[in-house]
């Protein structure tokens, strides 16, 4: 069977969880399924399809599982979400759509994708301008304390998830470039020419915590960057020395800027009594939702979400349900079983990245993969991680799944890049000759 | 660069695996703790979820209900109480903002429907949707009203049940509240919440001397017969003690126990109670279950032990300086609940044995199975049947010719005791009457206390007694 052919077989799966998902919520809902919910399952089949038909075009030889495991997530944010709000789901189901324009658009132009080690520093100015946009005044959006968003009019959008491709695409090209220059010697001197784009990046990390105020997107984007350092140098003493830096700094600024103090406080005790109701609720109620998941969980569309207070008025008890404690609702209707499940979906969707990185055959197209792989992976692991207690809980999306146009089409656009690049290095061995 | 992509991969696999563990630690290890977090509304909205068990009387009158309100993930049940504030204390409320007490607390258990894992797991998987059982209860609301009409609005408690079963019939106090308005969130009164009937710490007066007679007769020390001296004042526990300003006022000659007991004579009693001292009162008293929160299906924050009480309201015992005399005459720091004071009522009725007092008589499930009948339960034999005869003989002369009279029902034996306690300062008094009917096959067994007033125990609680007394002996019939 072919690459494409897999990768078809793949999204019947995804269509049927889909279609079940729908049904669940609305039986749970008011009893009226119809043919509604067969209604979301063809249109989403449709758009699968039509990217499919794109893929098996354009990139014939990519990899056949990660496109259908991303739609997999695509397809049960949209069913979390509807079950959360359906008007959400509506306008989630649009970015969805015009994410896989521009994925579309990416594989167009990005066909040759090596060019773009020729605007690396573009990229790279570009990107973190993005960064820095929600500290512009007017357009800067204040959520929690953290500068994470920005708003033209009633639309919102989070730069730092288009930031962090731009970012991985220059690191990508700035170590193969430089990687000789690390790796040079037994042990890496100590000079500014060896450590100086480590301090550079670490110093980027700092200011992004003081401005931006955001422990998890920080932890994100430097995580990455070492990740894609030890790639490009396999020196374990980089990492180590930039992990010091950043803990380091970490914990002079847990201690000087309020905010970041705040959440690392209502990390270690969210039951606090003079927390828990007040600056730790999300973080508690999030933890209570996943405690009432058990093993199976509770059901799809099951979960509290919101109540009527004595006055009438809805009162939430659990808030940011369909962003950044999706993974709670998650866990309290579909239980651990669900929750792993969901894990389990990114761990192969991150193995393939990590895959297509191994089978890449040079330098670059090594780095962006495993650096895209790389990012994906630990984005899920700071908002999971947040919600789960294991690192403070930051405002970053959990990818695919979360309510969010930034993120969903963001994320549409490392798949195709991915795509692109395991498409070139699967295709490369047949055209010279070897055998696949 | 391969081996490194490996390692990252490896160390994905750690940070992913870091995030199951995670997730199992709240689903699974700790789930029961987070469950009991105070701040944790989730168990009782889940609650609100499952369509409650209703709460009737023994008539079958509703007590307790459902409301259903929303649809869908909104759905859920309120609770109302279509008689308002008529038996509040006993079946108390269940609110997801106020919290939930009496009945409602005791048997949540049953009325959400939780039975055991087991059987949640097995009807989950059968598709069978969570539903509370119904509690038919021993209350009875003809008796209730009456005894609430007997109050008249003044400060105080009644509680009647059958003594040979335990079963509570009547447990009214005043003030009350309404359950319907707690659910509203209107804030009472906190003297209307507490629940006099077991929560009261009344001084009992000259009933109390049921107690000292039981103790002088079951112990052998005396007869009903037996010649006390009934002069005025004595020298009880060092300090001078009258029949002085209230009931059996006066000095009197040499007496019977059964006299001394049918003119509630202080100084014979008190002078008993000496004689017999501190281990054979405090042996009777606790048999009687003074010093332990009373038996019945309440919170234990809604019950108070009725005993003596030192500072900071520690329970005295037999080898703490104690004026036993005065114990014995109801006085000294001697606090009791209305229950409690039934109770005593009921076990000498009931030939000396002490039961449980129930308030639950059946649960049903929703098809209406009886799932579970509550039987009566014996506590302990207080005394000898022998005795509770003849404590039950002094008991009638009371009513037939002593402090007791207004409490005579015709064409019945009632047997009883009054109780008058002075409290502030004297100004005022703590009005008693324990009674039961009819000998030889008693019914019922009442308590009546009114606080503060200024009758006495004959004059204004007797009367109580034999207005609910006859509802209930009249349903009986």
């Amino acid at each position: 069977m072919s690459a494409r052919s897999r990768e078809l077989f793949g999204l019947l799966p995804v269509t049927l969880l889909v279609t079940a998902g729908f049904t669940a919520v609305l039986i749970t809902r008011s009893a009226q399924t119809g043919t509604v919910t067969i209604t979301y399952g063809a249109i989403f089949l449709g758009c699968c399809l039509f990217a499919h038909i794109f893929i098996r075009i354009r990139l014939p030889d990519a990899d056949p599982y990660m496109f259908p495991l991303a739609a997999l997530l695509a397809a049960f944010g949209l069913v979390m979400i509807y079950r959360i709000d359906p008007s959400f789901a509506l306008k989630q189901a649009g970015w969805f759509v015009f994410g896989l324009l521009l994925f579309c658009a990416t594989i167009v132009f990005l066909r040759d994708y090596r060019v773009l080690e020729r605007y690396r520093y573009t990229i790279a100015a570009v990107s973190l301008g993005l960064l820095l946009l929600p500290r512009v005044p007017g357009i800067g959006v204040n959520s929690n304390g953290a500068y994470l968003a920005i708003h033209f009019g009633s639309l919102q959008f989070q730069p730092a998830e288009f930031s962090k491709i731009g970012i991985v695409i220059f690191l990508a090209s700035y170590l193969r470039e430089t990687r000789d220059v690390l790796v040079r010697g037994r042990l890496p001197r100590i000079s500014l020419k060896h450590f100086g784009p480590l301090l550079l990046i670490w110093g980027m990390a700092m200011i992004m915590l003081v401005l931006i105020r955001d422990l998890g997107s920080s932890l994100m984007f430097f995580g990455a960057f070492l990740a894609m350092l030890y790639v490009a140098t396999s020196r374990i003493s980089f990492v180590v020395a930039g992990l010091g830096l950043f803990a380091g700094g970490a914990v002079f600024f847990a201690n000087h800027v309020q905010h970041v103090h705040d959440r690392v406080t209502i990390w270690l005790h969210p039951f606090r009594p003079d927390l828990v109701n007040d600056r730790a609720y999300q973080i508690a109620q999030g933890l209570f939702a996943q405690a009432d998941g058990g093993l199976f969980g509770q059901g799809l569309g099951q979960s509290l979400l919101t109540v009527t207070g004595s006055n009438g008025q809805p009162v939430t008890i659990l808030p940011a349900a369909k962003t950044d404690l999706i993974y709670a609702v998650i866990t309290n209707e579909l239980g651990l079983f669900g929750a792993a499940g969901v894990i389990l979906a990114y761990m192969l969707l991150v193995e393939r990245g990590f895959k297509t990185a191994l089978i890449s055959h040079d330098g670059f197209s090594k780095l962006l993969a495993a650096g895209l792989s790389a990012v994906v992976a630990l984005q899920v692991f700071v908002i999971v991680g947040g919600v789960t207690r294991v690192i403070p809980l930051t405002g970053v999306t959990l990818p695919f799944i979360s309510y969010g146009g930034s993120s969903i089409v963001a994320n549409l656009v490392v798949l195709a890049l991915l795509l692109i690049l395991s498409d070139a290095s699967r295709k490369a061995p047949a055209e010279r000759g070897g055998v696949v | 660069m391969n081996r490194q992509i490996a390692h990252l991969f490896g160390l994905v696999l750690v940070l992913f695996g870091l995030l199951v563990v995670f997730t199992s630690r709240w689903t699974i290890f700790e789930a029961k703790g987070l469950q009991h977090q105070t701040a944790n509304r989730r168990p009782l909205l889940e609650e609100q979820r499952v369509p409650r068990g209703y709460i009737y009387a023994d008539d079958g009158t509703i007590l307790a209900r459902d409301v259903r309100k929303g649809k869908g993930s909104t759905l859920r049940y309120v609770r109302t109480y279509p008689l308002g504030s008529l038996f509040s204390h006993a079946v108390g409320y269940s609110f997801i903002t106020q919290g939930s007490a009496g009945l409602e607390r005791e048997e949540n258990d049953a009325l959400a429907g939780r039975h055991n894992e087991f059987t949640s797991i097995v009807d989950e998987l059968a598709g069978h949707k969570q539903e509370g059982d119904d509690l038919r209860t021993t209350l009875d609301p003809a008796a209730q009203r009456a005894a609430l009409a007997g109050l008249a609005g003044r400060p105080g408690s009644v509680v009647a049940l059958d003594p040979s079963t335990g079963k509570v019939r009547v447990l009214a106090n005043v003030p009350s509240y309404d359950p319907n308005q707690i659910g509203q969130g209107t804030r009472q009164a906190g003297s209307s919440l507490l629940n006099r009937a077991t929560q009261g710490q009344y001084a009992p007066g000259s009933t109390m001397k049921v107690v000292t007679a039981t103790a002088a007769i079951d112990s052998g020390r005396y007869t009903p017969d037996s010649v006390v001296s009934g002069k005025s004042p004595k020298i009880i526990g060092g300090v001078t003690l009258s029949n002085c300003c209230t009931e059996g006022s006066g000095s009197f000659g040499p007496l019977t126990l059964t006299q001394a007991l049918t003119d509630s004579v202080n100084t014979v009693w008190g002078e008993v109670g000496e004689k017999l001292g501190n281990d054979l009162m405090f042996k009777y008293m606790n048999r009687f279950g003074f010093d332990k929160k009373p038996p019945i299906e309440l919170p234990s924050g809604e019950l108070t032990a009725s005993g003596v009480r030192g500072k900071g309201g520690r329970l005295l015992g037999p080898s703490d300086d104690i004026d036993i005399g005065r114990v014995a005459i109801g006085q000294e720091r001697l606090g009791v609940t209305p229950l409690q004071m039934a109770l005593v009522a009921a076990t000498v009725a009931n030939h000396g044995k002490l039961m449980k007092a129930q308030l639950v008589d059946k649960v049903v499930a929703p098809d209406g199975r009886v799932r579970d009948t509550v039987q009566p339960a014996e506590v302990t034999q207080v005394m000898k049947p022998d005795t509770a005869d003849k404590v039950t003989a002094m008991m009638e002369s009371v009513v037939k010719q002593g402090t007791g009279t207004a409490a005579q029902i015709p064409g019945i034996t009632v047997a009883g005791k009054t109780g008058t306690a002075e409290v502030a300062n004297g100004t005022a008094n703590q009005a008693w009457f324990i009674a039961f009917g009819p000998v030889p096959n008693p019914k019922v067994a009442i308590a009546v206390t009114v606080e503060r007033t200024q009758g006495e125990g004959g004059t204004v609680a007797a009367p109580i007694a034999k207005q609910v007394m006859e509802v209930l002996l009249r349903e009986h019939r």
